[in-house]
């Protein structure tokens, strides 16, 4: 994982998570994406599916059962991405 | 947050959803009538909410054979299949439903939802991978995460999406469970399965067909989207449920690869649960044989959707993309929902109300299940009912 290729991914999460949020609060790599944003699972999945045609590479729901943060969100997609 | 904190916290979601008294979920019903009508509180109600398809809940032959079964084989198995053994019920619906596919095999499971599951969950596990509609019902869903398997979404019905995620798999193709419905729960619109189908092939996948909303409604002899299309040589497995058009409770997967026996010694939601009732498998049966011959109940069904999709369409209603059973008006707001569903209680229609995360794309439904046993008049009535409301409370928000 390059440290660009997380930073980049982390900066299309903050914009794409604030958008969608139903709370506005300031988005860091600390933010819970359930509690803090409620944003519901239906949300999130569909940002998954924009996620993976942004970067072409498939992002296996099961994944997400790891997933609280923003940063695990983008730590995820990041290692995804390295591997693909 | 401790865990019943979990719970309270959970409780004043819903509330702050729903208004205090407002029970549009698991809404009591006192006393039913018949297939379309039925007592709620103090109100005589059309059933509008129920998927009762044929309208064969009181069927004289479903309730004898029902009757005939209590009274030769008691009430219940009061165990699973696999330690307490098959009844001869069992054995005989399993042949029934392969043959009436033209398969080798079936297998019954208790309910609807553990057909997704233990099929799903039998079939692939870590290392394999399962592509689904984005539009799912829960049993899929849940059977994906039981299974262990890599699960992957496309945009529903888009076969454009569906190739592309496809394509990113690479060699993993081979491995892949591609899921979809004959109808779907939601919007009622079909799969374009013709279109999968071709995907399948060139991918080198396997398809698990859901026909749990089309059984009784698609085909000459009501076996689903598959006969329809004339698809049943390209579908692998297909799944189902009693609970809809058969009118009672269960389950089932049939498959012209003999290997589905395997399930029954590998699928958890099939070993470690109580098997079907004996009046719940004779029930079946009797409805099974109904439903192959019911294509005059199959015209009705069509006639009262296609008279309630135009209704509503007149309306100024937006619905799916296609007539069907389900017929769902999509409203903007869970507000406008409720709204419409608690007036159209109280002018004696009972509906369904979807609210999100539920509904797709974060819309609210009003939902609709037609069958064949209402009669033009209480159709006309729903229809004038619902262009009333629309004129009440949508014009009015405008």
């Amino acid at each position: 994982m390059t440290d660009s290729n997380y930073d980049e991914i982390l900066q299309l999460l903050r914009d794409r998570l604030s958008s969608i949020a139903s709370s506005e609060i300031v988005i860091t790599p600390e933010t819970n994406i359930i509690s803090e944003l409620s944003i519901d699972s239906i949300k999130l999945l569909n940002l998954i599916m924009e996620i993976e045609d942004t970067f072409d590479i498939s992002i296996p729901i099961n994944a997400l059962a790891d997933v609280q943060t923003v940063h695990d969100l983008a730590s995820l997609i990041s290692r995804i991405k390295s591997n693909h | 947050m401790n865990l019943l904190e979990k719970l309270d916290a959970a409780a004043a979601a819903r509330k702050a959803m729903l208004p205090e008294g407002v029970g549009a979920f698991g809404i009591p019903i006192e006393e039913v009538y018949s297939a379309t009508e039925a007592r709620i509180g103090e109100r005589r109600v059309i059933l509008l909410g129920t998927n009762n398809y044929l309208g064969l809940t009181f069927a004289p032959e479903c309730i004898q054979a029902a009757h005939d079964a209590l009274d030769a084989e008691g009430t219940g198995t009061t165990g699973s299949r696999m330690a307490n053994g098959s009844y001869y019920g069992h054995r005989a619906l399993e042949r029934e439903f392969a043959e009436f596919y033209g398969y080798c095999a079936g297998i019954v499971f208790t309910t609807g939802y553990q057909a997704n599951l233990g099929t799903i969950s039998g079939l692939v596990s870590r290392g394999d991978t399962v592509l689904i509609d984005s539009d799912s019902h829960a049993s899929i869903y849940d059977g994906c995460i039981l299974s262990g398997a890599e699960i992957i979404r496309f945009k529903h019905n888009d076969m454009i999406d569906m190739e592309k995620r496809l394509r990113r798999l690479g060699n993993r193709t081979e491995n892949t469970l591609i899921i979809v419905e004959g109808i779907y729960s939601m919007l009622g619109d079909q799969a374009p399965l013709a279109e999968i189908v071709d995907l399948k092939n060139k991918y080198n996948c396997t398809l698990l067909l859901d026909e749990a909303h089309s059984i009784g409604v698609l085909g000459e002899t009501g076996q689903g989207l598959v006969e329809k299309t004339g698809l049943q040589n390209e579908v692998d497995f297909i799944t189902g449920t009693f609970s809809k058009s058969l009118c009672s409770i269960g389950g089932f997967c049939v498959s012209n690869h003999p290997q589905l026996d395997q399930l029954r010694y590998l699928s958890h939601p099939y070993i470690f649960t109580a098997s079907p009732s004996p009046a719940t498998i004779a029930s079946t049966r009797a409805a099974l044989v109904l439903l192959r011959e019911g294509k005059a109940l199959r015209r009705q069904l069509w006639k009262n959707c296609t008279q309630l999709y135009d209704h509503l369409k007149k309306a100024g209603y937006t619905l799916g993309p296609e007539p069907g059973p389900v017929i769902a008006a999509i409203l903007d707001n869970p507000k406008q929902a409720l709204q419409i569903w608690q007036s159209l209680l109280e002018n004696n229609i009972y509906v369904n109300l979807i609210l999100p995360p539920a509904a797709p794309d974060g819309k609210s439904l009003v939902r609709c299940s037609v069958n064949a046993a209402h009669s033009t008049e209480q159709i006309s009535y729903v229809g004038e009912t619902f262009a009333k409301l629309h004129r009440q409370i949508l014009d009015a928000d405008a």
